[in-house]
């Protein structure tokens, strides 16, 4: 592989802002890390997020991603290395801080409450009141108005606002979280896998999104475990293994197929093959775990030229 | 790729107009209020007393010392969780109270006040000790429901010398703490006990703190998935603290009620009536695991109870029948609870 990794001390030192022109990041993880007990959940990660820009985390099951969006969430705190929101460095005690900071996390689970009305979701834990003293009730009409225009905006044909949420498609939940997260005035969006559990079809829609919420000046985190869905849309690339970064590139510095194969690693199948061919009786297996070492062996060749 | 703007939403052809009938059946407290009515038909048919006002009264006094309990038990179940020591707490309080005001002498209010503060007290604890160790709620409000029994029985003797509490009718306050938690009112020449209108003004409070307020949308939040609350920065927590302590504001109103109904309380009772909260809000519609369910529905579970266990009676049959009424009855309830939850997961 020989994409031309980005020199992650110079990139954070001195490169700008894109839309503030301001030379600090809106996030920035410096060597960060974190272990549970004995246990090295991630180690040395070093990434940035902007305006208008989407970083995509990508890696296996298991290589950190969660862990660290869970750090940038404010769901677990960092044990080394260097958060800075706006420069600022931060550790992040709860969810609640994270949101005050504009970062708003649309989790793989999508944090809906699937029982519960679509507007309810969309406005919980920030709902809007009106009225004073021990009369303070929610504004509810306005609440679902505003989610019925919001979700318009975001181009999802709604039905029904006062359905539970739990009735919508996969995509469908995933794009009320994302909205819900731009209204709430969100600087920084993580996306934990939200194609994960879709279809094709539906997938697409979400990146469409992710687009969109670029678009708006947010800047994107997305997570995800597949190439082909990360490329088109992001313009950096962080990929993890293992609870380690394993590379950080812009995306000129990449194509698809030099993505494609660090993330399947060669190596990895190659051993793979070898150990299927000791236990024996798997010949048609063998044969195609094979053929993928070679196509990863060819793409990284290529790519030399 | 910046093409994203889809098909402006016009009305949906997808949506048919809901009428009114689907909208009602489409209500947790659905199952509960035709189960009132067909047991209130059924019980009106059999017995010509069950529909005299005198005899309604006290079905509706019956189901009001449920209904009150019900209220908190109903929120607290909503929110997720559910608590096993509700039927000794409301003794505990009562106990508090008159063994305080007894012992020191002192005007009744203050004795009630106490109650008070020791009832959301035993809320506090029950919900902290949950959120603390993360253990089910079944296992620390039972543990809370074994002590409170025995701290019942133990303290009552150690202080009071016996299994009762000493009577306070003679004592500074009583009367006016009779008035307010123990009296009736004559509407249309029938007595109708003020526990019924408390009742009544709680189950409205509570329907509206649940359904209109930023509160009552974190109960159903955090009974339907309280990661996915947290996540989106409802205090988890703090919200279920303070359902334990509205179910220790509810034991405190039926404490006091049932102290001053007679003037003295017995410190073995309350052991089991605990089901009888959780049975009322599960007929009602609230869902055990939580995220699901209302106040009105709560308070049609308790006049279901009250009604089966008057009715009985009035009809002049063997009051052995009531238990077996009351569990088919659950069974019914809950069947249809698990038919309308899956009818709004999948679709």
């Amino acid at each position: 592989m020989n994409a031309k990794q980005i020199d992650q001390q110079t990139l954070l030192k001195d490169e700008k802002d894109p839309l503030t022109h301001t030379p600090v990041h809106l996030l920035s993880l410096e060597a960060v890390g974190k272990h549970y007990g004995n246990i090295v959940a991630l180690r040395d990660v070093t990434m940035a997020v902007d305006n208008g820009r989407v970083t995509c985390v990508l890696g296996d099951n298991g290589a950190g991603k969660s862990t660290l969006i869970k750090i940038v969430a404010g769901l677990h705190q960092h044990d080394e290395g260097v958060f800075k929101i706006m420069g600022e460095e931060r550790k992040l005690s709860s969810p609640r801080e994270a949101l005050d900071a504009g970062i708003a996390a649309v989790y793989q689970d999508l944090a809906v409450v699937s029982l519960m009305p679509i507007w309810r979701n969309f406005f919980l834990g920030s709902e809007l009141t009106t009225g004073v003293g021990p009369f303070r009730r929610m504004d509810v009409q306005k609440m679902k108005d505003i989610t019925k225009k919001e979700l318009a905006d975001m181009g999802i044909d709604l039905r029904d606002v006062e359905q539970p949420i739990g009735q919508l498609s996969g995509g469908e939940r995933q794009c009320v979280a994302i909205a819900r997260a731009v209204y709430f005035g969100a600087k920084v969006l993580i996306l934990d896998e939200p194609t994960a559990a879709l279809g094709v079809k539906q997938s697409g829609v979400v990146l469409r999104y992710i687009l969109q919420a670029r678009d708006r000046g947010l800047g994107v985190i997305f997570i995800t475990h597949n190439p082909h869905h990360a490329f088109p849309v992001g313009d950096r690339f962080l990929l993890l293994k293992r609870g380690r970064s394993i590379g950080y590139y812009e995306k000129k510095d990449i194509t698809l197929d030099e993505l494609t194969a660090q993330m399947a690693g060669g190596a990895e199948l190659a051993e793979l093959a070898h150990e299927l061919e000791q236990l024996g009786g798997h010949s048609d297996i063998v044969k195609e775990v094979q053929n993928e070492v070679a196509d990863v062996a060819q793409t990284g060749g290529e790519s030399r030229h | 790729m910046t093409q994203t703007a889809v098909q402006p939403t016009a009305r949906d052809e997808r949506v048919t107009r809901k009428s009114p009938l689907q909208k009602l059946l489409g209500r947790p407290e659905v199952g509960a209020l035709v189960g009132a009515i067909v047991l209130f038909v059924f019980f009106a048919s059999v017995s010509q007393t069950f529909i005299q006002p005198n005899a309604f009264a006290t079905v509706l006094y019956g189901s009001s010392t449920i209904g009150i309990m019900a209220v908190g038990v109903s929120l607290l179940m909503i929110g997720g969780e559910f608590d096993l020591s509700t039927g000794v707490a409301v003794i505990s309080s009562a106990l508090t109270a008159s063994m305080f005001s007894w012992y020191f002498s002192m005007n009744v209010w203050v004795g009630v006040l106490l109650a008070l503060v020791v009832s959301l007290a035993i809320g506090f604890i029950n919900g902290w000790i949950l959120m603390k160790t993360k253990l089910p709620s079944f296992i620390v409000t039972l543990a809370t429901f074994l002590m409170l029994t025995g701290l019942n029985l133990g303290l009552t003797r150690l202080i009071g010398g016996g299994v009762s509490s000493p009577s306070i009718s003679s004592m500074d306050g009583y009367q006016s703490a009779r008035a307010v938690f123990s009296s009736s009112v004559k509407i249309g020449g029938v007595d109708v006990n003020n526990t019924v209108f408390i009742w009544i003004a709680m189950v409205a409070v509570a329907s509206w703190v649940l359904l209109r307020t930023r509160v009552g949308n974190w109960i159903f939040a955090v009974g339907g998935d309280a990661n996915a609350a947290r996540a989106v920065g409802v205090p988890v927590k703090a919200t279920k603290i303070g359902l334990f302590m509205a179910v220790g504001f509810c034991a405190w109103v039926l404490g006091m009620h049932n102290l001053f109904a007679f003037d003295a309380v017995q410190s073995g009772e309350g052991v089991g009536n605990e089901f009888l909260y959780i049975i009322a809000a599960v007929i009602g519609g609230c869902l055990l695991t939580g995220g699901y369910g209302s106040a009105v529905g709560g308070a049609i579970g308790a006049f279901i109870f009250g009604m089966a266990n008057k009715g009985i009676v009035y009809a002049q049959w063997n009051p052995d029948w009531f238990k077996f009424f009351l569990g088919l009855m659950l069974l019914l309830a809950t069947i249809v609870n698990l038919i309308v939850k899956r009818r709004a997961e999948l679709k």
